[in-house]
């Protein structure tokens, strides 16, 4: 039997928001009717499924007969854009029910639009969102920026032909994502390890 | 005779390349030896593939006649012939006719799965029991070590009991989903069976009531790899707060037994842990676990970011 038989989960990468916003090239790796999609991130990884950790800053039902959630969750670096409706009702309650702001964690599958205008804009479809705590949030930080960089050096060797997509893909990507990295820690840097400034 | 045919298709696919005569040929010679000679299977064996094997196969060669004792935890090869001392740790129900017992050896280095087959007629092994077993072949599938008896293993049940050690994983990522099964469960009463109920039903003693039990099937993902969790129901009540009788409460309140999968799902996804435990299959399972894992540090990782822009 070859590995290709047993479905194996898919892996949640770890992306900041100023990331995964550009990441509008999605692909698939076979033909099969239910293929997993992968959005490609602009530092060279296919993502199916994400998991990030922010501030839900609001909420909104944008739908027209049927409840659509869409929540703000703010990163260091950005926004993620989460959309949950009929088909996500354990994350559509919680976009209903939370009272921004909040720390939540969202675990999701990328999911990108294309507008009348031709441009893409890519967003958030929740499998699961929950409440966590201000050092949940400091540990996402510090293991994404850990994980950028890692794919930026380029070290891991299974993901050399996507670094290769990459250049075709975003020929003009205008994202500086070491200085997000940067933003990102130091962001977690003062929250951490200085103390707080007397009043 | 069907006996001898199938030892020497054993030594023959064992031999595989390397085979210089046919399997027909490797029985004739086994029946020389034992029915005229009335050799010991074993050495009979162990003759027949001196004889067989050719001179320029020294590696395999040498693995029949170098054959040790192997602790469980040096396994890291298919194929392998070793002699082992175990105890066995639990016999699980075999799947198919063609098993004869399936389950779990254990040794001071760790576990490992074993099999054996209902065509090698061996005698059966206890649970609890501690045995010298030789002439054993190691298995792999996805990653994953076995021992498979055969027909040539001897079995010499010990008086000392032996030591069975944890193998420990340890993993840290965040917990990113509990699965269907999770919560409050009911198993089978059935002797020896702990086979969790489908509405009500046990998959082989059929409908009875089953008692309550508690654990969480957990996927840990560190943004490269996927582990499946068990928490059990002590690990489960240490993780999410939840002990039985507080489970069983919710449920009564409920008149639901999905509210506690629900609860905990709510308590614990998206948390970072770090888990300790043995790995049984795809499964790792829980015997320890902190919340607050190490997290790198951030003037490093500001370094490795500044030097890339």
């Amino acid at each position: 039997m070859s590995q290709q038989d047993i479905p194996t989960r898919e892996v949640a990468r770890r992306v900041f928001a100023g990331e995964f916003n550009s990441a509008t090239y999605t692909f698939t790796e076979s033909d099969a009717e239910r293929a997993p999609v992968y959005a490609l991130l602009p530092t060279g990884a296919p993502a199916n499924r994400v998991y990030f950790v922010g501030t839900l800053t609001e909420t909104e039902d944008v739908g027209s007969d049927n409840e659509y959630w869409r929540g703000r969750v703010v990163d260091p670096t950005g926004t993620f854009f989460v959309y949950a409706g009929q088909y996500q009702p354990a994350a559509a309650a919680k976009l209903r029910e939370l009272e921004p702001p909040a720390y939540i964690a969202v675990v999701g599958k990328p999911r990108t639009y294309t507008t009348d205008d031709g441009s893409v804009t890519v967003s958030v479809r929740p499998e699961t969102i929950s409440v966590v705590d201000a050092e949940t949030r400091d540990a996402w930080v510090l293991e994404t920026a850990g994980q950028t960089i890692d794919r930026m050096q380029g070290e891991d060797p299974e993901l050399e032909a996507y670094r290769a997509m990459v250049a075709e893909a975003y020929p003009d990507l205008e994202e500086d994502i070491p200085a997000m990295v940067v933003t990102a820690l130091e962001s977690v840097d003062g929250a951490v390890t200085d103390e707080l400034p007397l009043a | 005779m069907a006996d001898i045919d199938t030892l020497a298709a054993e030594i023959g696919e064992q031999l595989g390349d390397q085979k210089t005569v046919t399997t027909e040929e490797i029985g004739e010679k086994l029946r020389t030896l034992i029915d005229e000679y009335h050799l010991p299977v074993s050495e009979a064996r162990r003759a027949v593939i001196s004889a067989v094997a050719p001179e320029d196969a020294p590696e395999t060669m040498g693995r029949f006649d170098d054959q040790q004792a192997a602790t469980l935890d040096a396994i890291e090869q298919a194929e392998e012939w070793i002699d082992i001392t175990v105890k066995v740790v639990e016999l699980w129900e075999p799947g198919s006719d063609a098993i004869a017992q399936v389950g779990l050896l254990g040794d001071p280095t760790g576990r490992m799965k074993f099999v054996s087959f209902t065509t090698s007629e061996l005698p059966e092994l206890v649970e609890g029991r501690s045995y010298r077993l030789e002439n054993v072949v190691t298995d792999e599938y996805e990653g994953r070590f076995s021992v498979k008896l055969n027909r040539t293993t001897t079995i010499t049940e010990l008086e000392d009991e032996v030591t069975v050690g944890e193998s420990t994983e340890s993993v840290t990522g965040a917990l990113v989903d509990v699965q269907r099964g999770s919560g409050l469960i009911r198993r089978c009463d059935e002797e020896g069976c702990t086979r969790v109920l489908q509405n009500g039903t046990c998959s082989e003693h059929g409908e009875q009531s089953g008692s309550f039990d508690l654990r969480i099937k957990g996927v840990l993902d560190d943004g490269t790899a996927v582990q499946e969790l068990i928490f059990d129901r002590e690990q489960t009540a240490a993780l999410a707060g939840i002990d039985l009788e507080a489970a069983k409460e919710m449920a009564q309140d409920a008149l639901d037994t999905g509210v506690v999968e629900r609860e905990i799902r709510e308590r614990v996804i998206g948390r970072y842990i770090e888990v300790h435990g043995p790995a049984l299959g795809r499964y790792l399972l829980v015997d320890s676990f902190e919340t607050s894992p190490e997290t790198p540090d951030p003037e490093d990782l500001l370094v490795r970011a500044r030097a890339l822009s």
